[in-house]
This record gives structure tokens, C-alpha cells and sequence, in this order.
């Protein structure tokens, strides 16, 4: 129990900056046993990845270790010279990054890539090191080892890119592995095989594991033990059931309030958004939106994409992204759309307010007609003020050349919405309603943080006065802190202004949360589609249940903990 | 292979565009009877002329005809010289391509290991002075480089001919001016001036490639799993900077064409690029429009090399994945 | 010290990062004198090179002044028929700048427009544009000019193509350019307009014509600024290029390449001067517009750093 194989003591990592130091973490203390799985959680900037890459030594320019010391078996990292620590790479320590289509060499096979580590890290002869690099690929369960030798990583799909890396990682046989957000780039069914394969690894050879992640679900199922950061410090440490159910500190208790819970809807996220009556009376003006009849229908829905294989006459061959019978929101319901990634949900929720054509079937809106049909300019313009859309990626969604209050205003003045004289006071209050000071529209898009902007784009979806949003992933690029203020923000404002929305995420927890109906969406078909208490109460198809049960939750970890208790 | 397949048909395609540029420079520019017969000849028989030249016949005809004839090797008679085309451009064509490949090679030679050298080690004094050097190498006109090295090594030191292709000598089946001392010594100026501005471009190109490359994921993960500097280096990172590297090379190929006209220009070689210079100089429509053709296929050829290199280089256009 | 201590009184990153680099500063510097000097050249020559009333042929050959022989008058020395090179490298400047500045306008405005439409509505009209452009991509923009401009000397009458010299060569090397631009505006038209914010403006309606000019272009001047200032460099070696080989400038309004050409038939007889200066000044004119590209290049793209 006792036999620390790496620990870190008042370790200090800086960036020299011109403008003054930032120090990324401010004398951090750390041990890793061999056989555990130690967690490193915290939101963006917390410091937890540059940990890791501190223990590598493969800190980014211009960062350096300016204080404190990192012990691995009583040997401090930090005194050693470039070529010794390059030494231990590999050999003691290894490293798994977050996202595995772009770890591997693209143009070398699979097998050449781990057999070329395992030669040069273990000494062996390279027929011998092919040979250990087959039976390696089986260890980490890809099927058809010797085979998939000769391939290249493209042939690949991202959850067994991301075992090739665990076994290049592992192919020195180190000690100490660090997994940086492991399973981050990976659907939730995927992501669960790849932690169950890092824990019976680190059971099987007693390997010391430090798990960087922002999921508390994550560490939740797999740490042993987890340390909390934020701003460079460390706020918290203990046994994860202890952490997570007893955070003896704030800023861990708040945090784990704000996560989304998958057993049940829950009303605790508050919207601190002061509201004022004026610009909620401007945004209800000039519509009726009310009754419970269909909103917006989906006839057999089909939507193709030609496939990039090459032929000697161009492109050809196609697959179907989207093939549904039919869907429908009601005026005023919240319609979740789950599914994993490639799953065609968002192609779906963009034909839904006609950005993308569909290749056969219609959209019918109760106040435009089918879209096909929607031809004219004025008719355009009247669906495009009725229906907007909010995207997953705040720095992407924003032109980053225009100022904010500019990016505002344009679509007011474009559907001629209001005097051109009050325009800039409208801004203000729209603004204001998203929560933020009226006077930041001067400022340009970069100058506001990720939640800030995402407050922005939902105030420029405002300004049309929308009568349907379309959320497209919304809350998946936000720390989970502001992911909850996010789901409050837009909760409120449906219930204020009466918005019918469809919901797309692939977290059943945030859909959850927010949903009056959920739809899930598999190979671009709908498999099971009812009202959301019923669905996760007790799912239907199996698909679903699968997806439910492989989601990683923060309360989860009992049994798992329980298990492991006693080692 | 439908990706080489394709690529072939592109460049039949390219070439027939290339032929078609030539035959409408070939049939309008100026006039080929006034230039054949003079001003003297009567209106009947510069209209006979026409009409036995076949320049009465469509156009679509015409251009056929043009096609057919240049698959043949066959451009015409050029004007100024009064001889055949093919047979003068067949003539000149060794002191080019001699040229060509002397400074091609060299080019390859000095860039490479420097343009890995300098993004490597890029914040060192060495790749710092090859870095500045090679702004100047980049920016310097050939033709200014060109009366630089004679005004220095022709006419201060008289160390080196200025003008002229030295001896020929033929070694192992190829007659070359670089077998003999002579030749050599004439050819060592245009190579260097042709070799300097080929040299700043690959070498700043392969610079840039591996700054990119090395930022990589993949290529901070084989640092992560142990991997030696030098196997980093040359066997991940180089690699994936081959094939905008490639590309450019065989872009470069046919400026090195393009460039030694000045060249031969400045250092009176007698190869095609003086060729071409003469007969812009006399309007010598037919020798120009071969020119245009040549040196056209010339690039598509170079491109359909680097075609089938990157098909050796990336698996992911073998497997149609690109 | 004092230098240290000024900079990290400066909280804005580009003023910074330019007076931290002396190169690009001095390159900046060089080209604004230039700019300034030779667009002025009538204010700030101190002859007239090309006005036969104003020059004796009894001044020719003279050496520069500060060298055994010189005349006080002529910084520079003179050439073979008295005029003074000073001067005649300030009005041959002129035009070298203007057809570089100008040839790449008008490649800017092309490649921008392909590139643009290129990128912007693919499929078609892309396959059409693009294929048009890797042709002309395969052969070295120096050849397109080469021949453009040989083929119109051959076709038009001598005194016409010398009188409309300055304009047919700006169009010579301004159509040999523009396949650069379009590729680049292209390729980062075709990478803005799947950003989100280009479908959040299709879901509010705008036309597309907004879309493109207010909220892409401003998106991808960035690597067309680069690319412009290193495209000059490129013209201008182009236009001296030519002019060398004789068909560019005429000799009686010669830019520097047709100085250098005047001159590089005396190299034998030792007036080294009206190669050199000229020379000279091509080419700090030409490094200099490449060190600020290559300066702004690494500004906008912090990473290579």
C-alpha cells in the first residue's frame, strides 16, 4: 500500500510572459501508487493537462517547472538532463492524448508504428518485436491482430485507434501511463470499453494511472482516487466515493451540483438573469404563437451524402446520413434529439429549419407551409424571422470581425424589426436579457469567454424574434459549471417567450434535462421516440437502454468503488 | 488506380488545352502567308498559298490537323531560320536540359538537409544566418545575380568564362559539355544562378513543412513513447512533409525551365531558352508556339510524376480516402 | 536597457512584436522612403534622366562622386550618355513600383473573385474555375508574362507597344498571378463558409452576396495581405525581369530593370556604376517586401513562432 511511485511536492509550473508570469499551478501536491488509478479533474484552465506533460517533460514553450519537484521512485524528474529524461519516455513513464485520430502516424501501418516502439524500447530484434506487437494488438482487443498489422490508421475507427495508442504507450512497458482525457473524443459506448481496457490494464501489470479528465462521470467509474484543481490549485483530495458524496470544499460541491443528472429531471439550476419586462414585451410582439397543434412536421425524411471515394469519373457511391418516417414538434414543446456521434442527428435538426436540402421527403411548418414550397423572398424572410438556431461551438459561431453590438444589430435591420434610432438600445437589452452588461456589445468576439459567447449567439438568435430554436449541441463545448447556467438560461426563456425547440446533444443527461419529448437517433433512423419521463424511466429499444447504461455517471461509482475497496 | 488513371486523363485534357493555346497563337498571330512569301506576292497567289496551307479549312480542322501534326513532332518550318522546327528545338535541347538537372540536383542536394537542419534547430545561429540568406536568395533577380557573378569572377578576377558553352565530350553513351573541364568551368555560373533561387524556395518550403509537421499530435506522441530524436526526425516527420514538398519540386522542375531562358540569356547559352527569346525577338509565331507545347508537356509529365509519388507516399490515396 | 524597458511599456502585442524586430522595422522604413521617393521622384531627383535639354553628353561615364574622377553633381555617377543614375534609378523605381503595386491589384482582384466564387458555391462552378487555373498553376507565372508579353509584342504595332508598355505589362504580370491568390482565398473561403457563424447568416436570411463580401472576406484577408506583399516582390523582379530581356520598358522610360540591361552591355569596359546601384536597389526594393510578408505571416499565425 505504501510503495509511492510518483508523487509530486509544491510543484510550481510557469509560462513566462512579457506582460507578466502565468503560473498554471501553484504548488501542487500529488502521489500515485502502483495498481491505482488516480483521477486529476478540474474545468478548463484548471492546470490538470499540464501536470501531465510536466511529468513527461514535454511541457509546451515557453512553460517550465519553476519550483517543487516530481519524484518517480525517489529519482526528482526535474534534475534531469534532456537526454536522461528522454530516456524514461517510453521506458517508465507513458502517455495517452485525448484524441486519437490524429496521435498516429498517417503514413505508417499500425503494426510497423508499435513494432518500431517495442524494438527500440525493449531491445529485441525487429522479427521479435513484430511478433510481441501482434500479440500486443490482441492484448488490447483488436480482433484479427496479425492482420491489421499491414494496415494504417485511417482503416481504423476511433475507438480502436485509440487501444493502438494504449498499446504504443504501453509497448516500453512503463510504470507510471498518463491518459489525457482518454476518452473525451469517444462515443459514451466506445468510451466505457476503453476505460474498462486502462483499468484491467492497471490491475494486470500494478501500473501507476493518472486519469486527466473534466468528467466527473469518468473518474466517477474508473479513479481510485481524485484530485480536484482549479486555477492551479489543488482543492480537494480523497477517495473518490469520499469526494464525490462528501466534498468537504465549495467549489466541489458546486460543481457537482452542476451536473446534469440522468436518473431524473431536476429544477435546482437556477437562471440568475435579471429580467426586464421591456425587452421580453419587444421580442412577443407582431406574433401569436399559441396551442398545442403541430408546429413543424417531417415527412420521409431522406438525406444522402455522396462518399469521398474516388472513381476514374469523379465521386460516386452514397450513404443515407438521415432516412426517418416521419417527426413532429408540438407549439411550445422541447423535442430532444439524442444519438452518438455520426448518427445524423444534426443533419436531421438542420433540415428541420431547411439549411440543409433534404434528398426526399418535406418539412412542413403550420404557419409557412412545406419548405419546398417556400420560394418567394418575403416568404423566406418570414420563415427565417420565425425559425433560428443556436450552435455547439461558441469560437466558430461568432465572426470574429465584427464587433458584437454590430453582429446584434444586423439581423434587426435586415428583417426591419425596429427603428433604426432604437436599434442600439434594443441591442443593449438583448444583451441584458442573455445576462450580460448591456454595454459589452463594443467589445469584439474574442474578448469574451466561451459561456459569454454562447450568451451572445443565443441573443442574436433572439433578435429575430424566433418563434422555433434549433440548439445544436449547445452546452457541449462549456465546462460543466457553465453548461448548467447555459440549460437554465435557455429553459427560462422558452418558458418566458413561449419557444417551441428542438434539442440536440448527445448527452442523455443534458437531454434530460431539458426535454418534454426525446427522440433517439441511430445510423440516421429514429429507433425509439416518446415522452421523456417514460423513455429513460424505462427505454423501450435496446439501443437506448444500451446507451443509458453506458453512460458514465457521477453517482455510478458506488458499486465499482465498493468492489475495489478492498485492494 | 483510378487516382493515376484520372490524373493521366487530366493531363491529356491539360495538353490538348496547352495545343490549343499554341495552334490559336500558331494561326493569329500575325500573318503565316505574309510571313512565308513577303510583300510582294499578288493577292491570287498568297490566296492560292492559303487555300494549299489549308488555312481556308474550319477551324476544328485546322486544330485537328495542328494536333495530328504535332504528335508527329512535326511544327512547322519556323520563319526566321527557315528550317524545321522540331529539328532546331531537338538541337538546342541538350545544353537546357544539361543545365536543367546540373542545377536541379544541386538545388536538391543543398536544400534538403538545410531545410531540415533549419526547422529543426531553428532558433540556432547557423539556421538563423541560412535563414537570412535565403530571403536574399529568394529575392535576388536572376539576371542580377547572373551580371553580379560575371562583373566579379569574369571581370575582376578572370577566374571564369562569362558567356558560351564550353567542350563536349561523350562518356558513357551521353554527350555532355559537363564531361570536359572546360565545359564545366562555362557551365558553373549559370548553374549557381539557376541553383540559388530554386535552393531559397525548397529549402524555406521543407522549413516550414517540418515546423508544421513537428506541432503535430502524432509527432508529440512518438516523442511521448520514447521514441530517439533522430527517428522522430527522419522517419515520422519527414515523411509526412513529403508531399507538399513533392509537389512543389515538380512545380519547381518547370520553373527551372522557365528561369533558364534568363539564364541563357545573361550567359549567352546556347539552349532553348535563347531559342525562344530569338524568336519573340522576330515574331517567329511557329518556333514560339513549339515552345509553348514543349515546355507544356514538360510540366504535365513532371506532374503526373508526382502524381504516381504521392500514390507511393500516402496510403490514404491508395486507398481513395484523400 | 533603455530599448528593453520601452517595449515592456507596450501592451499592444503588434507595435511590440514590430519594434522588437529591428529587420522588419528597417524593412518597413526602406520601403516607405522608396514609396516616397520614387513617387516623387520629379520633387526629389536632383536631374531630369530623360529630357534631352537637360543633360550633356560631355558628363558621360562619369564615375560616383566620391570616387577618383566624380563629379559632386552626380551622386551616382553618370552613364554613357550623361544622364544621372541617381535620378534615373528614382523615375525607373517609379515604374517598378507601379507595375509591381499594380499588376498584383489586379491579380488580387481576379484571384479574389475565383477564389471566392470557387470556394464559396463549389461543386460546378468550382470544378469549372479551379481546372482553369491548375493549367495556368503548372507553368512558372515568369513564363505566362514571358510569353503574354511576347506574343503581344509580336501582334501590335512596335510604337503601340511601346507607348502602352507600363499598362500590357502590368496586365502581363497581373493575369500570371492570380492563380496564387484564387487558391489560397479559396481554400480559406471553402473553410469559412462551413463556420458557424456563416450558417447562423443563412438562418437569419441574409443574401448572399452579404454574406460573402461582410462576413467572409473580412475572414480571409489575412493570408491575402501576406500573399499580396510577397507577390510584389515577385512582380516587381518579374517587370525587371522582363524589361532585361527587352521586353518590358522602352529605353527611352527605362524601370531598373532596363537600367541594369543599359548598363550590363558596358560590364567590360569597367562602369561598374549603372549596374550596380541599380542593381542594388532592385533588390533591397525586393528584400524588403519579403521580410515584412514573411513579418506579418508569422504575426497572424502566432504558433510557428
Amino acid at each position: 500500500m505504501t510503495d509511492i511511485l510518483c508523487k509530486t511536492k509544491d510543484l510550481k509550473i510557469t509560462f513566462p510572459h512579457r506582460l507578466g508570469d502565468f503560473t498554471a499551478v501553484h504548488g501542487f501536491d500529488m502521489e500515485v501508487r502502483r495498481g491505482e488509478i488516480v483521477g486529476l479533474i478540474g474545468e478548463s484552465g484548471a492546470g490538470k493537462s499540464t501536470i501531465g506533460n510536466a511529468i513527461m517533460g514535454l511541457l509546451s514553450h515557453p512553460g517550465k517547472v519553476s519550483g517543487g519537484r516530481i519524484d518517480l521512485e525517489g529519482q526528482n524528474l526535474i534534475d534531469l538532463t534532456g537526454a536522461a529524461m528522454a530516456r524514461l519516455r517510453g521506458r517508465r513513464i507513458g502517455m495517452i492524448f485525448q484524441d486519437p485520430m490524429t496521435s498516429l502516424n498517417p503514413l505508417m501501418t499500425v503494426g510497423d508504428q508499435l513494432a518500431e516502439s517495442i524494438a527500440l524500447l525493449q531491445d529485441l530484434p525487429m522479427a521479435q518485436a513484430r511478433q510481441m506487437a501482434a500479440d500486443r494488438l490482441d492484448a488490447v482487443g483488436i480482433p484479427d491482430a496479425v492482420e491489421r498489422m499491414g494496415q494504417y490508421p485511417h482503416e481504423f475507427s476511433g475507438g480502436m485507434r485509440q487501444r493502438v495508442v494504449i498499446a504504443l504507450a504501453m509497448a516500453g512497458n512503463p510504470d507510471l501511463l498518463i491518459a489525457d482525457e482518454p476518452t473525451t473524443a469517444l462515443d459514451v459506448s466506445v468510451q466505457k470499453q476503453v476505460l474498462d481496457l486502462i483499468r484491467s490494464i492497471c490491475v494486470e501489470r500494478s501500473l501507476g494511472v493518472i486519469l486527466v479528465t473534466h468528467d466527473m462521470g469518468v473518474i466517477a467509474e474508473t479513479a481510485d482516487r481524485v484530485y480536484v484543481m482549479r486555477h492551479g490549485r489543488l482543492v480537494e483530495t480523497g477517495p473518490t466515493g469520499q469526494v464525490i458524496h462528501a466534498p468537504s470544499q465549495q467549489y466541489t460541491r458546486d460543481l457537482i451540483a452542476s451536473i446534469p443528472s440522468i436518473e431524473s429531471r431536476e429544477e435546482r439550476f437556477r437562471n440568475p438573469v435579471k429580467r426586464t419586462g421591456e425587452i421580453d414585451q419587444w421580442l412577443l410582439e407582431g406574433h401569436r404563437h399559441e396551442g398545442t397543434d403541430d408546429y413543424v412536421t417531417a415527412s420521409a425524411l431522406t438525406k444522402d451524402f455522396a462518399t469521398r471515394k474516388k472513381t476514374f469519373w469523379g465521386t460516386s457511391g452514397s450513404f443515407r446520413a438521415v432516412d426517418i418516417p416521419g417527426l413532429s414538434i408540438a407549439r411550445g414543446e422541447v423535442l430532444g434529439l439524442v444519438g452518438e456521434s455520426g448518427s445524423g442527428k444534426s443533419t436531421l435538426g438542420r433540415m428541420m429549419i431547411g439549411l440543409v436540402q433534404p434528398s426526399s421527403g418535406n418539412v412542413h411548418y403550420s404557419d409557412h407551409g412545406p419548405l419546398a414550397e417556400v420560394r418567394s423572398r418575403a416568404a423566406r424572410k418570414a420563415l427565417r424571422r420565425d425559425v433560428q438556431v443556436v450552435f455547439q461551438d461558441p469560437y466558430s459561431s461568432l465572426n470574429s470581425r465584427m464587433r458584437v453590438d454590430h453582429i446584434l444589430a444586423e439581423p434587426i435591420r435586415f428583417h426591419g424589426l425596429a427603428e433604426r434610432a432604437d436599434i442600439p438600445r434594443l441591442v443593449g437589452a438583448l444583451l441584458e436579457r442573455v445576462g450580460l452588461p448591456p454595454d459589452t456589445g463594443r467589445k469584439f468576439p474574442h474578448q469574451f469567454s466561451g459561456g459569454q459567447r454562447q450568451r451572445i449567439c443565443i441573443a442574436r438568435a433572439l433578435s429575430v424574434r424566433p418563434r422555433f430554436l434549433l440548439c445544436d449541441e449547445p452546452t457541449s463545448a462549456l465546462d460543466v459549471s457553465i453548461q448548467a447556467e447555459m440549460l437554465a438560461l435557455l429553459m427560462e426563456l422558452r418558458r418566458s417567450l413561449g419557444l417551441t425547440m428542438l434539442f440536440v446533444s448527445h448527452d442523455l443527461a443534458v437531454v434530460r434535462q431539458v426535454s418534454d419529448r426525446v427522440a433517439v437517433m441511430k445510423q440516421g433512423k429514429i429507433v425509439e421516440c416518446q415522452d421523456a419521463e417514460p423513455l429513460f424511466d424505462a427505454p423501450r429499444n435496446d439501443y437506448t437502454r444500451m446507451l443509458l447504461d453506458t453512460a458514465p455517471r457521477a453517482s455510478g461509482h458506488k458499486e465499482a468503488n465498493n468492489l475495489r475497496s478492498g485492494i | 488506380m483510378y487516382f493515376l488513371l484520372a490524373r493521366v486523363l487530366q493531363a491529356t485534357i491539360v495538353m490538348l488545352c496547352v495545343a490549343l493555346v499554341g495552334f490559336l497563337v500558331f494561326q493569329f498571330v500575325g500573318d503565316p502567308v505574309l510571313a512565308l512569301v513577303g510583300q510582294e506576292t499578288t493577292v491570287e497567289d498568297r490566296e492560292a498559298l492559303r487555300e494549299s496551307l489549308g488555312l481556308n479549312d474550319p477551324i476544328l480542322l485546322q486544330y485537328a490537323r495542328y494536333v495530328m501534326n504535332a504528335l508527329r513532332g512535326d511544327f512547322g518550318i519556323s520563319y526566321s531560320f527557315n528550317r524545321d522546327v522540331s529539328e532546331m528545338i531537338a538541337e538546342r535541347l541538350p545544353a537546357t536540359i544539361e543545365l536543367v538537372m546540373l542545377s536541379g540536383v544541386l538545388s536538391l542536394i543543398l536544400a534538403i538537409p538545410a531545410g531540415i537542419y533549419t526547422g529543426i534547430r531553428r532558433k540556432g545561429g547557423l539556421a538563423q544566418t541560412i535563414m537570412a540568406l535565403s530571403v536574399i536568395g529568394v529575392s535576388i533577380p536572376s539576371f542580377l545575380l547572373g551580371i553580379l557573378l560575371i562583373l566579379v569572377f569574369s571581370v575582376w578576377l578572370n577566374w571564369l568564362p562569362s558567356f558560351g558553352r564550353g567542350d563536349v565530350a561523350a562518356e558513357l553513351g551521353l554527350r555532355s559539355s559537363l564531361f570536359t573541364w572546360d565545359g564545366l568551368s562555362h557551365a558553373l555560373m549559370p548553374a549557381a544562378v539557376l541553383c540559388l533561387f530554386q535552393l531559397g524556395v525548397i529549402l524555406r518550403l521543407i522549413r516550414a513543412e517540418m515546423l508544421e509537421v513537428l506541432r503535430t499530435d502524432y509527432i508529440r506522441f512518438a516523442w511521448a513513447r520514447g521514441l530517439p530524436g533522430q527517428r522522430v526526425y527522419f522517419r515520422h516527420a519527414l515523411k509526412n512533409t513529403l508531399v507538399p514538398v513533392v509537389t512543389a519540386i515538380g512545380l519547381q522542375l518547370s520553373s527551372l525551365f522557365a528561369f533558364s531562358i534568363i539564364t541563357e540569356r545573361v550567359f549567352q547559352w546556347p539552349g532553348m531558352g535563347s531559342l525562344l527569346l530569338h524568336a519573340i525577338g522576330q515574331s517567329d509565331i511557329p518556333l514560339l508556339a513549339a515552345y509553348l507545347i514543349f515546355v507544356g508537356l514538360v510540366f504535365t509529365i513532371s506532374n503526373l510524376v508526382v502524381d504516381a509519388i504521392y500514390v507511393l507516399i500516402d496510403p490514404r490515396i491508395r486507398h481513395g480516402a484523400h | 536597457m533603455g530599448r528593453i524597458e520601452m517595449l515592456e511599456r507596450i501592451r499592444s502585442d503588434f507595435w511590440y512584436e514590430l519594434l522588437n524586430s529591428p529587420v522588419t522595422l528597417a524593412s518597413a522604413i526602406v520601403i516607405a522612403l522608396m514609396v516616397i521617393g520614387c513617387s516623387f521622384a520629379p520633387v526629389f531627383a536632383p536631374h531630369t534622366p530623360f529630357d534631352p535639354a537637360t543633360i550633356s553628353i560631355l558628363d558621360n561615364n562619369l564615375p560616383p562622386a566620391w570616387a577618383a574622377g566624380g563629379d559632386p553633381r552626380f551622386l551616382f555617377g553618370t552613364d554613357l550618355q550623361g544622364r544621372d543614375v541617381l535620378s534615373a534609378m528614382l523615375y525607373g523605381g517609379r515604374i517598378s513600383l507601379l507595375v509591381g503595386i499594380g499588376a498584383v491589384a489586379l491579380s488580387v482582384v481576379i484571384g479574389m473573385t475565383v477564389g471566392l466564387l470557387a470556394g464559396y458555391f463549389g461543386r460546378m462552378t468550382d470544378t469549372v474555375l479551379m481546372r482553369v487555373a491548375e493549367i495556368q498553376f503548372a507553368f512558372p507565372p515568369i513564363l505566362i508574362a514571358l510569353l503574354f508579353n511576347g506574343i503581344l509584342k509580336a501582334s501590335l504595332p512596335a510604337d503601340v507597344f511601346a507607348q502602352a508598355a507600363v499598362p500590357i505589362m502590368i496586365l502581363a504580370i497581373g493575369l500570371a498571378g492570380w492563380v496564387q491568390f484564387a487558391r489560397i482565398v479559396r481554400a480559406s473561403a471553402m473553410v469559412q463558409r462551413n463556420q458557424d457563424y456563416v450558417t447562423a447568416c443563412h438562418a437569419i436570411g441574409l443574401p448572399t452576396p452579404t454574406i460573402i463580401l461582410r462576413h467572409i472576406t473580412p475572414n480571409i484577408l489575412g493570408p491575402v495581405l501576406v500573399l499580396a506583399m510577397l507577390q510584389i516582390a515577385v512582380a516587381i523582379v518579374t517587370e525587371a525581369t522582363l524589361s532585361f530581356l527587352g521586353l518590358g520598358t522602352p529605353l527611352t522610360e527605362p524601370s531598373l530593370g532596363a537600367l541594369i540591361q543599359i548598363g550590363s552591355q558596358y560590364l567590360f569596359s569597367g562602369i561598374w556604376w549603372v549596374v550596380i546601384f541599380p542593381g542594388v536597389m532592385l533588390l533591397v526594393m525586393v528584400v524588403a517586401f519579403n521580410l515584412v510578408a514573411d513579418w506579418v505571416r508569422d504575426y497572424l499565425n502566432p504558433r510557428l513562432r
